[in-house]
C-alpha cells in the first residue's frame, strides 16, 4: 500500500519504536526564542548535561524585541532580561544565534526558511505552536512546550505519538485576490479549532499547488488554529526553487543528492488517508474573522450572524460572549466594521509577497484619518531590507503607515506594541483571543492585502473590488 | 517531577469551549525565566479587573466577583472542570506551569489541544478526556452541590464521583507510567543513547546534506 508524504517523513525519523505505542524520534532541526527557552536551559544547567547537537539548534528574539529604536535596546527590564539570556545560554552552549541588532534576525519561523534552515523531508522543532509554518516545506514541523525543548537539547529526540493523516484538497484556481490566508481561515471556518486535533494534515490540491511558498507557509501556518499537530505541502519546483542558494541549503553534490530525494516528498497515489476532505478553490470569498476565536470567520460579504444559528448551547454561549467582548452586535454587514489599528505583519503574513500585496493596495493612497496607527512590521531584517530594495518602506510611509523594525509585535503584543482596551484591529496574524493583541483589544484576522485595504477605507472591504 | 497516583479534589467549573492558553496565562507574563510564581496571575484577564503585571502583588487587586475561582465555594479546588477544546492556541507551558503553582493537579474536558495535553504530562498534571455528555453531568453536579469533590484514580483509571458513578478514561501507557512514578523522560531516553548515534550514523550516510 501507499504512503503518505507524512508517512514518508516519519519513517525515516524512527529511532525506536516502542511495545507501548510510543515512537523515539530524531529531530534534525530545533529552532528558539527567547521566551519559551530559558528554563530548558536551566532544566540542563541544573540536571549538568549538555545539548546532544548543538549544531541542530538556531536561535533568534524575536517576542519581546522592540520595533522602533532597536539601537537603544530594549526599554521594559523585563523584556531584556530574557533577550539578554538567550544570548548568555547560547553562548553558554554553542548556539548560533542571530542576535537582537543580525540583519537576519527575525521571527522565527520566517527566519528558518528564509536561512534555509527549514529543509524538506526534515523534522523541526520549536517552543512554539506556529512551527507548523514550516510544514510548507514538506517536513514533519511541530511546535512543542519548554519541557520538550529541554528533551530535544539534551536527546535530540521526541517521545511521539503518531497522529492520525488527514488530507485537505482544495481543487481548481483560487480567485483573484485569495490568498493562502484566505484558505487557511476558510478551513478553520469549516472544520472548527479542534477539527484537526490528533491529525496531521497535508494540504493537498491544484489550488494548493499554485500557491507560492510564502502561501504555503501562511497556510501551514495556521494549521495549528485548526488543533492540527502539523501541517504539510508536497514538495515540487516551487519548493526546490525556494530553498536553493540559500545560506544553509546544501550545495554542490549534497543539491544533488538531496533535491534527488526531495522530489520524492509527496503522498503515492493509493496512499490511504485516516480522513479526506475535498473543497473547490472557487467556493473561497476574502475571509474576515468577527469573534474571539479563528473559527468564528466569514466572507467580507457577510454579516456577524445570529445566535440562533448556533449548533448548540455551548457554541451559543461562546458566541454571545464573543459578541460581547468584540463590542458587535448580530447581523452587522462585516463591511461596516470599522477599525482603529491595522497591523500587517506576523509568522502569519511578514513575509516580502505579504507586504508587496499590502503595497500594491496603498500605493498613491492615504490612511483613513479615523485610523489611529497602521503599522508594517517584516517577519526578519532580510524580509526589511528587500522591502526597503524594492521601494516598498517609502509606499507604505507616504500612505501614512509605520515601517517597523522586524520581530512579532502586535500579533501576540509581548514589546511595547499593543492594543488599548476596546480598540479593534484589522490584524494580519493568526489569533483573535481575547486580549492577544493587547487586554480589551479586538483583533479581526484578514490578509495583507484585505488589512491594507482597511486602513485605507477605514472599515473592511471586499478586495476583490479594489480599485 | 510530582508523581501522580489518585486524588480526592473539590472541582471548579469553567463553563466555557475553547479556553486557549493566553487566557491562561496573558503573555506578559510569559516574561519570566522561572518555571514558577505563575499562580496569583492564572486566567489574570478573567479573574482581576486591571490589567495585571509581572511581579505584581495581586492580594489587593480588584477581583471579577463573577469569575468562578473567585466565588467562596471553588476555593481550595484541585480539579478544574472545562469544556472542548481545553488549552488551545500557544504552546506555552507556562499554562500548566500557572495551573499546577494555583494548585490543580487534574484537569477534566471533553477534549483537549495537543500540545496543551502533552504539557500537562510534562509538569505532573493529569489531563483526562470524558465523554461530552459526561461532563455535561459533572457540570450539572457542581451546580447543584456545594463542596462537589471528585476521586481520581490513574492506577485503576476511573474517576469516582459522590454519588457513587465510576467513570472509566483512557490514558496512553507511556504517559501514564511516567505521570504515576514521577519520571524525568530525557533521562529515560538517554538510556537509548546508542540507538540514537547508531540512527545519527545511518542518516549521515542517506542524507548528508543535514550535517549530522
Amino acid at each position: 500500500m501507499g504512503r503518505t508524504l507524512f508517512d514518508k517523513v516519519w519513517d525515516q525519523h524512527v529511532v525506536k519504536a516502542n511495545e507501548d505505542g510510543s515512537t523515539l524520534l530524531y529531530i534534525d532541526r530545533h529552532l528558539v526564542h527567547e521566551v519559551t527557552s530559558p528554563q530548558a536551559f536551566e532544566g540542563l544547567r541544573l540536571a549538568g548535561r549538555k545539548p546532544w547537537r548543538a549544531s541542530a539548534a538556531v536561535a533568534t528574539p524575536d517576542h519581546n524585541v522592540p520595533t522602533t529604536d532597536r539601537a537603544k535596546g530594549i526599554v521594559d527590564p523585563v523584556s531584556r532580561i530574557q533577550v539578554e539570556a538567550l544570548d548568555e545560554n547560547c553562548r553558554e552552549f554553542g548556539i548560533t544565534e542571530f542576535g537582537m541588532n543580525d540583519v537576519r534576525q527575525g521571527v522565527v519561523h520566517v527566519v528558518g526558511p528564509e536561512q534555509g534552515l527549514t529543509l524538506p523531508g526534515m523534522t523541526v522543532v520549536c517552543g512554539d505552536s506556529h512551527t507548523s509554518t514550516h510544514g510548507a516545506f514538506a517536513s514533519i514541523a511541530m511546535g512543542i512546550g519548554t519541557s520538550e525543548v529541554e528533551h530535544v537539547l539534551a536527546t535530540q529526540c521526541l517521545i511521539q505519538k503518531k497522529p492520525q493523516r488527514m488530507r485537505i484538497s482544495v481543487e481548481g484556481d483560487l480567485p483573484a485576490g485569495i490568498t493562502g490566508k484566505d484558505v487557511a481561515l476558510y478551513i478553520i471556518g469549516l472544520i472548527g479549532t479542534a477539527g484537526g486535533t490528533g491529525y496531521a494534515i497535508e494540504f493537498a490540491g491544484s489550488a494548493i499547488r499554485q500557491l507560492s511558498m510564502e502561501g504555503r507557509m501562511s497556510l501551514c501556518n495556521m494549521a495549528i488554529e485548526a488543533g492540527a499537530r502539523c501541517g504539510m505541502v508536497a514538495a515540487d519546483e516551487s519548493t526546490l526553487n525556494y530553498v536553493k542558494g540559500r545560506p544553509y541549503a546544501p550545495k554542490g553534490e549534497d543539491w544533488v543528492m538531496a533535491e534527488a530525494a526531495w522530489r520524492g516528498l509527496h503522498s503515492d497515489a493509493d496512499a490511504v488517508f485516516d480522513k479526506e476532505m475535498l473543497l473547490a478553490a472557487a467556493d473561497i470569498a476574502p475571509q474576515v474573522s468577527w469573534g474571539t476565536s479563528p473559527e468564528m470567520v466569514l466572507p467580507v460579504t457577510a454579516s456577524v450572524p445570529q445566535l440562533s444559528d448556533a449548533r448548540d448551547d455551548v457554541q451559543r454561549e461562546g458566541w454571545r460572549r464573543a459578541l460581547q467582548y468584540m463590542g458587535l452586535k448580530e447581523g452587522v454587514a462585516l463591511a461596516d466594521i470599522a477599525v482603529d489599528k491595522v497591523f500587517i505583519g506576523s509568522c502569519t503574513n511578514g513575509r516580502i509577497e505579504d507586504f508587496r500585496a499590502a503595497a500594491e493596495v496603498v500605493k498613491g493612497k492615504q490612511v483613513a484619518p479615523s485610523i489611529r496607527l497602521a503599522m508594517a512590521v517584516p517577519g526578519s531584517g532580510l524580509v526589511k531590507k528587500q522591502a526597503e530594495a524594492e521601494g516598498l518602506d517609502e509606499i507604505f510611509r507616504d500612505a501614512g503607515f509605520e515601517w517597523r523594525d522586524p520581530g512579532c509585535s502586535m500579533c501576540l503584543a509581548m514589546n511595547a506594541d499593543r492594543l488599548e482596551p476596546g480598540e479593534r484591529c484589522a490584524s494580519t496574524s493568526n489569533r483573535n483571543f481575547e486580549g492577544r493583541q493587547g487586554m480589551g483589544g479586538r483583533t479581526h484576522l484578514v490578509s495583507p492585502a484585505m488589512a491594507a485595504a482597511a486602513a485605507i477605507a477605514g472599515h473592511f472591504v471586499d478586495i476583490r473590488d479594489w480599485k | 517531577m510530582q508523581a501522580f497516583t489518585t486524588l480526592n479534589g473539590l472541582v471548579a467549573p469553567l463553563d466555557r469551549a475553547n479556553v486557549d492558553t493566553d487566557a491562561i496565562i496573558p503573555k506578559q507574563f510569559l516574561k519570566s525565566i522561572k518555571r514558577t510564581g505563575y499562580g496569583p496571575y492564572l486566567f489574570d484577564e478573567w479573574r482581576y479587573e486591571d490589567r495585571g503585571e509581572p511581579g505584581m502583588d495581586c492580594t489587593h487587586r480588584p477581583l471579577r466577583k463573577d469569575f468562578v475561582l473567585n466565588q467562596p465555594r471553588y476555593q481550595g479546588a484541585s480539579i478544574l472542570l472545562a469544556r472542548e477544546n481545553f488549552g488551545c492556541g500557544s504552546s506555552r507551558e507556562h499554562a500548566p506551569w500557572a495551573l499546577l503553582d494555583f494548585g490543580f493537579r487534574c484537569i477534566i474536558a471533553s477534549s483537549f489541544a495537543d500540545i496543551f495535553y502533552n504539557n500537562c504530562f510534562k509538569n505532573g498534571i493529569l489531563p483526562i478526556r470524558l465523554d461530552a455528555a459526561v461532563v455535561d453531568r459533572l457540570f450539572a453536579g457542581c451546580a447543584a452541590q456545594e463542596g462537589y469533590a471528585l476521586h481520581v484514580d490513574l492506577v485503576e483509571q476511573h474517576v469516582t464521583t459522590p454519588e457513587g458513578e465510576s467513570i472509566a478514561f483512557d490514558v496512553d501507557a507511556f504517559r501514564r507510567h511516567c505521570l504515576l512514578n514521577g519520571l524525568d523522560d530525557i533521562g529515560l531516553t538517554l538510556t537509548e543513547g546508542d540507538a540514537i548515534r547508531a540512527y545519527e550514523e545511518k542518516r549521515r550516510n542517506e542524507a548528508p546534506w543535514l550535517g549530522l
